[in-house]
């Protein structure tokens, strides 16, 4: 069972003050978004061995939503970060490259 | 035989003497015992049966890894199945018996599988009970499940209590043998949080038995070094030490439950039996030591036959000698060591049978000096015995030469040890083939990796597969240090070196004795003693293609018992890599899974029993009900009053006579649990568009609108009236299950999506107490209460008003979902039950009755209101439900709006919201589906709908159904056919949704 | 359906620690941007106390103020003054995004009193409460079993605790419970 700190309250908060929230960083596809893109953003999701970023809600606690940044295998995780970004920051994005020298940002 | 022995036994107090029972016959035993060593004490070797064969077996091990003493503790409701003597305390009117036999354990009809062994091989019930297909379900199946199962389960609801603990701490030591106390006591001198636990009654593990009177230093023995630690860490106040605790998993980010029997030894002590810990471990260290590995041959399962270790410990901790005559066979030097206390305390020894060749160490020189016989080279060809070993055939190690039978009562045996590196490998850790050591044991360079990416955990000890105390306690020092730094380095100096012991001759690995046994010897050597399986099962299942020892084990059960195979797993995987011809490294073992050893259902279950199962959410008006006949029904977590019984009435008649009050007089109604979310913010109007699919920001002030929210894959997920307060705030009423997961919904979007959006909802669902006051009457006694002007001009259909009732600050909305005059009055929570008594009170002249949810239901369905989870199940949009007029046109965007684009969301042929009437008025049992009527056979016939919600309506005294039909809107008049239960058919018209008032003429007068 | 329990929300003495509901208590939800000085001097004028740090309660005579979220303050005070504190704080707050409301009759407030309880919270909430990791001055939200819940110390040996309006019997049966008489653990 997992246990992360929320970025917004500072809490070490286990999983069952948690709720996941699936992958993080997908674009919403508007009203405009063609057939493909808007199936993609409803229903396409990466399900790696390895780095990947969630997001998570602190539902039981402060009440806001983050990300993580986290090893699906090892369960490493490398930060959590406000879910108010549209990209991981940069100093999470460093902390994985030097576990994973080869891993980059999409 | 049998017996204490004088001058020996460190746990027992032989002043204490308990009585206790066994199969119904009385015996004594003396605190300090286990069920165990006090049934050996008098003379009970032989104690169960194993579970295919029903073949008598006897106790093995004196710890968690015992596959055979499984027991039936205790009586009528506080009966426990499959308990293990050797874990079990000793107290005054124990009860136990025996399991797996009929009538008796003496006398076993079961027995008779056991001579039919040769028809029983290694999955032959996926051979036999396949043909013919019809059997199964009425003679295979019910056979089985009479003779399948280990004890007998409990009847009664179990009258114990059970806790959880949540706890954290820097370092967790799981084991309080000497090296898990040495490396708790280095961690905690850095000052770290250090919590260590020890399954089991006691301190110090295997060296006290092993290794008491050892010199450590000039000074101190194992014993003096134990009692030095226990004493340091006590007295320490960032260190917690606790006894009877047993580590059953270690999970991901350092999660480790810990389960504590707190009054399993002690049944009148009162409160919680078990304690499960949930602790939160930054860095982890297993203690926890090694497990003896039995060896195999021909007859090893024969009550009498035991782990040499045991007979130590029996000896050492209980006075308990396991027999008059011991033979010991070994292939490793540790088991000398029984031959030698045996030998010290006055027990015949008659030889020690050693496996491998002629050598010599300290301990085998020991053995000779105490005029202990050894044969090298030497192996048990069989046992002899029934329910008690008679004598050994020995022969020489490979199965050549003649046979010599030797009398005995006991064989002591060892095979080698095993680390006990469960709990490392539940959390990721691996393990490595030590060639040299014949085991598996924890690889150091891949261990398991907490949160931070460091290692989360170290083995140390026995547990490490170092089997030397001194460079053992090294080890412990070291990691104790490193652990207290989290994973960075710990500090080398003040290391102490303790005095190193002599060295061992190497163990000779042999999975089974003698090495070139011939099928019958095979055929009776056991390698898992409670699920019976043997040496050529094993063999059977390579043979027939099972290679991997997941497989194996699958097929054979092998290590699938309650023991789960801490005594078989190595020795099988052996074989099985002696029958494919490959290297053990190269068979691996098996997944090792939570729980170490079974923990009892009601810990896992905790405080979550009885009245506190589950949260019953209760709204302020809720003792009123309780004491007006309110028979409940749970939404959500709710519990709502589902009608107001009366007495002599039943269920139907209250609702038809609540739904007939309100029609023709008043009612009253508790809304309290309808959820009421405050949105405010500038940005307000906006971000309500977004969420529902009406245009919100068009809303004046003082009006209401009823209100739709879809998710983002376009179906309809809650609704409710949303009112407008002022310029920038909302109020948003929703379903009573819906207010928790709309609340999270909008924080979710306003979080995460429009986070420019300057809006704050709260959640004020139990701020408010709510009441529905509906009935032609209604408005009538609202103004009997107060000069608040309710009239149709001041306060207009779907329109709210702030005022006063009796004085009370209120606020009343004239929304209706039951189609009459009605009025919502919302009110502080703590003031819910007063206006609610005196609405009933004023109320009384125009024949108030309160209703419950059923008769709200009635009248929204007789009006065809839709409601969510009875109309929609997450895949009905809007528009399914005829609910367009709610959906706005002009909105570029709100939730849903782009996936109702798809195509299939515009398909003629959905199923779309309908009446049904039956042709002779009957009520259409719900859910239940339509078929196209042109189909025979109805299993082959298409759905072309379903009841969403059926119900008797008192006003129209008919039944009266809602439901989703394809193509339902065009087919008005048709009359279509439903399949019932048991080929039952029934017919019903297509009709019009709204059967009572379809004007509206009633709500707004 | 069976029978509810229907036993009184009150007052508890049968465990080894006292167990209390306490008397309606004046809530206030303010939602705002805590960093702002209009909100800092709109609470203390409402209130005379500063605004708490992160996950702490400030606790002055009559009032309180709890740490709810980055944009959250839940502000205790006597029940009969709610209404003139929200109306003076809405007024302040009037010229910035802000929401300032009544919650009092939302949640009920338990005491807990003993030497022990801490381990009475500690089998129902997963949070560290060792000394050293959580005392007085300290808040946290959290879950009470399967409910939202809050909690602060009052002092050594007293936790107030928060827990909706609607499940106040089943917190008070999971605090009852929690400290029955022979479950004392002894690690804190």
């Amino acid at each position: 069972m997992l246990i992360l700190y929320c970025p917004y309250c500072g809490a070490l908060a286990e999983e069952t003050e948690l709720v996941y929230g699936g992958e993080a960083h997908i674009v919403r596809a508007g009203s405009e978004s063609t057939d493909t893109e808007f199936e993609a953003y409803l229903f396409h999701r990466k399900n790696p061995k390895g780095v990947h970023f969630e997001r998570w809600r602190h539902a039981l606690g402060c009440g806001k939503w983050f990300h993580a940044a986290r090893c699906t295998l090892t369960m490493e995780v490398f930060g959590t970060y406000s879910a108010q970004t549209p990209r991981p920051p940069q100093y999470i994005c460093d902390a994985i490259k030097f576990k994973y020298p080869s891993w980059s940002w999409k | 035989m049998n017996k204490r022995i004088d001058r020996v036994g460190r746990l027992i107090d032989k002043s204490k003497i308990l009585r206790f029972s066994f199969d119904g016959v009385s015996y004594a035993g003396y605190s300090g015992d286990t069920l165990a060593s006090a049934l050996l004490a008098n003379d009970q070797m032989f104690v169960a049966r194993s579970f295919k064969y029903h073949r008598p077996r006897g106790i093995v091990a004196a710890g968690p890894e015992e596959p055979n003493a499984l027991v039936g503790l205790a009586q009528g409701s506080y009966f426990e199945p499959n308990q293990r003597a050797t874990t079990t305390e000793l107290f005054d009117g124990l009860t136990a018996v025996s399991q797996n036999h009929w009538p008796t354990l003496n006398f076993d009809i079961g027995a008779i599988n056991s001579m039919l062994a040769s028809f029983l091989p290694s999955g032959f019930y996926y051979k036999m009970f396949i043909h013919p297909r019809s059997f199964w379900k009425y003679i295979y199946e019910p056979l089985l499940r009479k003779a399948a199962g280990l004890g007998k389960s409990p009847v009664d609801r179990d009258p114990d209590c059970y806790e959880y603990f949540y706890y954290h701490t820097d370092v967790l030591v799981v084991g309080g043998g000497i090296s898990g106390l040495q490396a708790a006591k280095r961690a905690a001198e850095s000052g770290a949080r250090v919590f260590v636990v020890e399954q089991g009654t006691y301190w110090g593990g295997r060296s006290l038995v092993d290794h008491a009177e050892f010199k450590l230093t000039d000074h101190l023995t194992t014993e003096d070094v134990i009692d030095q630690f226990v004493k340091q860490l006590s007295g320490m106040s960032n260190v917690v030490i606790r006894t009877r605790m047993m580590a059953s998993g270690v999970y991901d980010h350092g999660y480790v439950l810990i389960y504590e029997r707190i009054s399993d030894h002690h049944p009148t002590l009162g409160g919680p039996r078990h304690r499960l810990w949930r602790v939160r471990a930054r860095q982890v260290i297993f203690a926890t030591g090694a497990i003896e590995r039995p060896l195999v041959f021909a007859g090893n399962d024969i009550p009498g036959v035991m782990l040499a270790s045991s007979v130590r410990d029996y000896l050492m901790n209980y006075g308990v000698a396991c027999g008059n005559r011991i033979l010991v066979v070994t292939n490793n030097d540790s088991a000398y060591l029984t031959a030698i206390q045996l030998k010290k305390f006055g027990v015949d020894i008659t030889r020690i049978i050693d496996i491998r060749e002629p050598s010599t160490s300290a301990l085998i020189e020991t053995a000779k000096a105490n005029e202990i016989e050894i044969h090298f080279g030497k192996a048990i060809c069989q046992v002899k015995g029934k329910k008690r070993v008679r004598g050994v055939e020995l022969c020489d190690s490979t199965g050549r030469a003649d046979l010599e039978y030797v009398a005995c009562d006991t064989v002591a045996m060892s095979g080698g040890w095993t680390p006990t590196a469960h709990l490392w490998s539940h959390c990721g850790g691996k393990l490595f083939w030590d060639e040299q050591k014949a085991m598996f044991r924890p690889d150091n360079a891949r261990p398991p990796i907490g949160a931070s990416g460091k290692r989360l955990a170290f083995c140390i000890g026995a547990a490490n597969g170092e089997m030397s105390l001194s460079k053992a306690l090294l080890h412990a020092q070291e990691i104790g240090s490193l652990a207290s730094g989290e994973g960075g380095e710990g500090k080398k100096t003040n290391i102490i070196h303790y005095k190193e012991e002599e060295s061992e001759t190497p163990i000779l690995p042999i999975w089974k004795i003698p090495s070139n046994a011939g099928f019958n010897l095979q055929n009776k050597s056991w390698v898992d003693f409670q699920n019976d399986v043997k040496v050529t099962d094993i063999q059977l299942s390579a043979r027939e293609g099972y290679e991997s020892i997941e497989h194996t084990k699958r097929y054979t059960t092998l290590g699938m018992a309650t023991d789960q195979g801490k005594l078989s797993n190595v020795n099988g995987l052996a074989l099985l890599a002696d029958a494919l011809h490959e290297p053990i490294a190269n068979v691996g073992t098996t997944t090792f899974r939570p729980p170490y050893s079974p923990i009892s259902i009601g810990s896992i279950a905790g405080e979550a029993r009885a009245d506190l199962f589950q949260p019953i959410r209760q709204s302020p008006i809720y003792e009123w009900h309780s004491n007006h006949g309110a028979d409940w029904e749970p939404v959500g977590q709710w519990h709502r009053p589902y009608a107001y019984l009366r007495k002599g009435e039943t269920v139907f008649d209250a609702v038809n006579r609540e739904v007939i009050n309100t029609r023709q007089n008043v009612g009253l109604f508790d809304a309290s649990s309808l959820g009421k979310l405050m949105i405010k913010g500038p940005d307000a109007g906006k971000f309500l568009d977004k969420m529902y699919t009406n245009m919100m920001s068009t809303l004046k002030p003082g009006k209401c609108r009823y209100g739709l929210m879809c998710s983002e894959n376009g179906f309809l997920i809650d609704d409710g009236v949303v009112a407008r307060i002022n310029e920038d705030t909302f109020l948003c009423h929703t379903t009573t299950g819906g207010a928790d997961n709309i609340h999270a919904h909008m924080e979710e979007w306003l979080q995460t999506e429009w986070w420019d959006l300057k809006v704050y909802v709260t959640n004020l669902t139990e701020q408010f107490a709510q009441i529905t006051v509906a009935g032609p009457k209604s408005r009538m006694l609202l103004e009997k209460l107060d000069d608040i002007d309710l009239g149709g001009e001041k306060l207009p259909f779907m329109s709210w008003i702030d005022g006063f009732l009796n004085g009370l600050s209120v606020r009343v909305f004239r929304i209706s979902f039951s189609g009459e005059l009605s009025f919502e009055i919302s009110i502080n929570s703590a003031n819910g039950l007063r206006i609610w008594e005196i609405l009933m009170d004023v109320g009384r002249e125009f024949d108030i009755m309160s209703y419950g949810t059923e008769a709200l239901h009635v009248m929204r369905a007789e009006k065809g209101f839709i409601v969510i989870g009875d109309e929609t199940d997450g895949t009905v949009t809007p528009q399914d439900l005829n609910l367009d007029w709610a959906i706005s046109q002009k909105k570029t965007d709100f939730i849903g709006k782009r996936a109702q684009e798809r195509t299939h969301f515009k398909d003629p042929d959905r199923w779309s919201l309908v009446g049904l009437q039956t042709l002779d008025g009957s009520v259409l049992p719900d859910g239940i589906y339509a078929v196209e009527p042109q189909n025979t056979l109805i299993a082959e016939s298409e759905m072309i709908g379903r009841v969403t919600s059926t119900y008797y309506s008192p006003t129209l005294q008919i039944g009266i159904a809602l439901g989703l039909i394809k193509r339902g809107k065009d087919r008005l008049g048709e009359v279509i056919e439903f399949a019932g239960l048991n080929k039952r058919t029934y017919k019903a018209r297509i009709v019009s949704p709204v059967f009572f008032d379809p004007d509206g003429e009633k709500q707004n007068v | 359906m069976s029978k509810a329990d229907d036993s009184p929300v009150n007052s508890s003495n049968t465990g080894f620690v006292k167990i209390k509901k306490l008397p309606s208590q004046g809530m206030i939800s303010l939602r705002g941007n805590l960093s702002s000085d209009i909100v800092r001097q709109s609470v203390y004028s409402a209130v005379s106390l500063e605004l708490p740090d992160i996950r702490k309660i400030k606790v002055g005579a009559i009032c309180a103020i709890c740490w709810m979220a980055p944009d959250e303050l839940l502000i205790l005070c006597p029940y009969a003054e709610v209404a003139s504190r929200v109306t003076r704080m809405q007024s302040d707050l009037k010229s910035v995004h802000s929401f300032v409301v009544d919650v009092s009759d939302a949640r009920v407030m338990f005491c807990i009193s003993g030497v022990r309880s801490r381990e009475v919270l500690a089998k129902l909430c997963p949070v560290d409460l060792t000394q050293s990791e959580f005392g007085v001055g300290d808040f946290r939200l959290t879950r009470l079993a399967q409910v939202p819940a809050a909690f602060w110390m009052q002092n050594a040996e007293i936790f107030n605790i928060l827990v909706s309006r609607s499940v106040a019997r089943y917190g008070f049966n999971l605090l009852k419970s929690a400290a029955q008489k022979g479950s004392e653990v002894g690690v804190f």
